[in-house]
C-alpha cells in the first residue's frame, strides 16, 4: 500500500513514493530531513507543524503526502532566500520573539499567512493575537511573537 | 495510523465505485476530521477516498433569497466570500470561527455537515437556519438531517453535494468555545425568517437541535429577554472533561441570548 507522488518543496521538485498513510509532516522530517517542521501535539493544535501548500499556511501533520501530489509547499527551510533571511525570521530575532524555538517555525509560517491575508490593511494586535489561535507557544506568553509580526508587516507591505 | 488504502477519486460516481468496492471505506473531505480521528487510532478504514479531485465542488453562490455553499468548499472561503458577509453574515462568522486559520484552509461544510461531530458549528446552521443537504442522490432537510450521535440520515455511499440555505430576515451565532480546540462546547444559530424562528444548538448534544420553546417565546417577542429565562433540561446532554451537562444546558440559554441580541444588530 504505497503511493507515489510529486511535488516541488521549497522550489525543487520531488518525486516520492511511501506508504498510504504518511502524513507530510514525516515525510519533510525523516525522508527529506527538513526538520525545521516540527511535531508538538497528536491533536492537530499546537500549530508547530505548520507549512505553506500552494500558497497557504497548513498543519503538515494532518495532510497526507498522497493529497499534496502536484502541490507546492514551502517549509521554513525555504523562506530565506541567498542567504537573506525572510522579514518575518529578521523581526523574529531582532523582536526576541523566541525562547526555546521549539513552536518558532511554525508560527513563521502561520504569521506569514496573517500578514498576506491583510495586504494593503493596517494589522493590529487584536487581529494577530486572534488570528494566532493555531499556534501554542509555552515559552513566550506570545507577547514578543505579536510584536514581531506587526514589526514585519510594516517591512513586507512596504515591499509590495 | 492503521495502514489503508488511499484512493483519489476524479469523479462522482469513481468515488462511489470506490466505496462500493471497498470493504470498510471512507469518504475524505478536508480531513480535519478524518485524520486526526485515524491518528489516534479510533478508527481504521481500509480505504480512505479523497474527493479532492472531484470537479465543481467548491464555491459560494449568494442570491437574495437563497445561499449555495459547494460541498468541498473550506470554511476560510466561506468566511471571507463578501457577498457571504453582507447577506448572511452570521454564517460567515460561523465559518470564520471554526478551528484556526490553518484547518481552514482545509476543513468543508460538507465534510463537517455528512460527520456531525457533535461539538462542530455547521451543523447549529443547518437546523438553525433551515438549510437542505444536496446529495449525489437527493434533497435532505435540515430538520431530518440530524439523528444521533454521529449518525445522519445519509445512505451508506452518499455523498453530499451542496447545501442550501434559505436568506433569512435576520440572523446571529454564538458559540462558547473550548479554549484550546476551539470547537462548540455550545454553539447557537438564531434565525428569523417572517413568522418563522429556528434556534439551533451544537455542542450540547448528541447532534445538533432544535429548541421549540425558546423559538415560540422568540416569535412573539424576538428579543433576547424573551428567552432570558428559558432554562433546558441537562437530560441527556454531553458531559466529559469540559463541561457539565449542566453548565452545557445553562450555556444554551447565554448563547441563545447573546445570539438573538446579534441577530437584532
Amino acid at each position: 500500500m504505497t503511493v507515489k507522488f510529486s511535488m516541488t518543496v521549497n522550489g525543487k521538485p520531488v518525486q516520492g513514493e511511501t506508504e498510504d498513510r504518511t502524513l507530510l509532516v514525516q515525510y519533510l522530517r525523516e525522508d527529506m530531513r527538513l526538520t525545521g517542521t516540527h511535531v508538538g501535539c497528536d491533536t492537530t493544535q499546537c500549530g508547530c507543524c505548520t507549512v505553506h501548500i500552494d500558497g497557504k499556511p497548513i498543519k503538515s501533520c494532518t495532510i497526507l503526502c498522497a493529497q499534496v501530489d502536484g502541490c507546492e509547499v514551502t517549509t521554513i527551510e525555504g523562506l530565506a532566500q541567498d542567504g537573506e533571511l525572510h522579514p518575518m525570521q529578521n523581526a523574529f530575532r531582532e523582536n526576541h520573539a523566541l525562547q526555546c524555538g521549539f513552536c518558532t517555525p511554525g508560527m513563521v509560517m502561520s504569521a506569514i499567512g496573517i500578514v498576506d491575508r491583510h495586504e494593503g490593511e493596517e494589522l493590529d494586535e487584536k487581529t494577530v493575537r486572534h488570528e494566532l489561535e493555531g499556534n501554542i507557544c509555552r515559552c513566550t506568553g506570545y507577547h514578543n511573537i505579536v510584536k514581531a509580526i506587526l514589526a514585519a508587516s510594516e517591512v513586507m507591505n512596504k515591499g509590495a | 495510523m492503521y495502514e489503508f488504502t488511499y484512493q483519489k477519486a476524479s469523479s462522482l460516481d469513481e468515488a462511489k465505485n470506490f466505496h462500493g468496492a471497498g470493504e470498510e471505506p471512507k469518504y475524505m473531505s478536508g480531513g480535519m476530521t478524518l485524520l486526526p480521528t485515524l491518528k489516534q487510532r479510533l478508527a481504521r478504514p481500509s480505504n480512505v477516498i479523497d474527493l479532492a479531485g472531484v470537479p465543481d465542488m467548491n464555491g459560494v453562490e449568494v442570491t437574495a433569497d437563497q445561499v449555495t455553499i459547494l460541498a468541498r468548499t473550506p470554511h476560510a472561503v466561506v468566511a471571507a466570500n463578501a457577498d457571504l458577509q453582507k447577506t448572511l453574515p452570521a454564517l460567515a462568522k460561523l465559518a470564520g470561527g471554526i478551528g484556526d486559520p490553518m484547518v481552514r484552509n482545509r476543513g468543508t461544510i460538507g465534510g463537517s455537515t455528512a460527520n456531525s461531530d457533535p461539538a462542530a458549528d455547521y451543523p447549529a446552521s443547518i437546523v438553525g437556519l433551515g438549510a437542505t443537504v444536496h446529495t449525489d442522490r437527493r434533497e435532505i432537510t435540515g430538520d431530518d438531517f440530524f439523528l444521533d450521535l454521529f449518525e445522519t440520515a445519509l445512505e451508506e455511499g452518499e455523498i453530499i453535494t451542496k447545501v442550501t440555505y434559505p436568506v433569512p430576515d435576520r440572523a446571529g451565532y454564538m458559540k462558547f468555545p473550548n479554549p484550546a480546540s476551539r470547537y462548540c462546547i455550545v454553539g447557537v444559530m438564531v434565525s428569523q425568517k417572517g413568522s418563522d424562528v429556528r434556534v439551533g444548538v451544537t455542542g450540547a448534544g448528541a447532534c445538533a437541535f432544535r429548541v421549540p420553546e425558546m423559538e415560540a417565546a422568540l416569535s412573539s417577542n424576538f428579543a433576547p429577554e424573551a428567552v432570558a429565562d428559558i432554562k433546558i433540561s441537562a437530560d441527556g446532554l454531553n458531559e466529559d472533561i469540559h463541561a457539565s451537562a449542566e453548565y452545557r444546558a445553562h450555556l444554551v440559554t447565554v448563547m441563545a441570548k447573546r445570539a438573538v441580541a446579534e441577530a437584532i444588530g
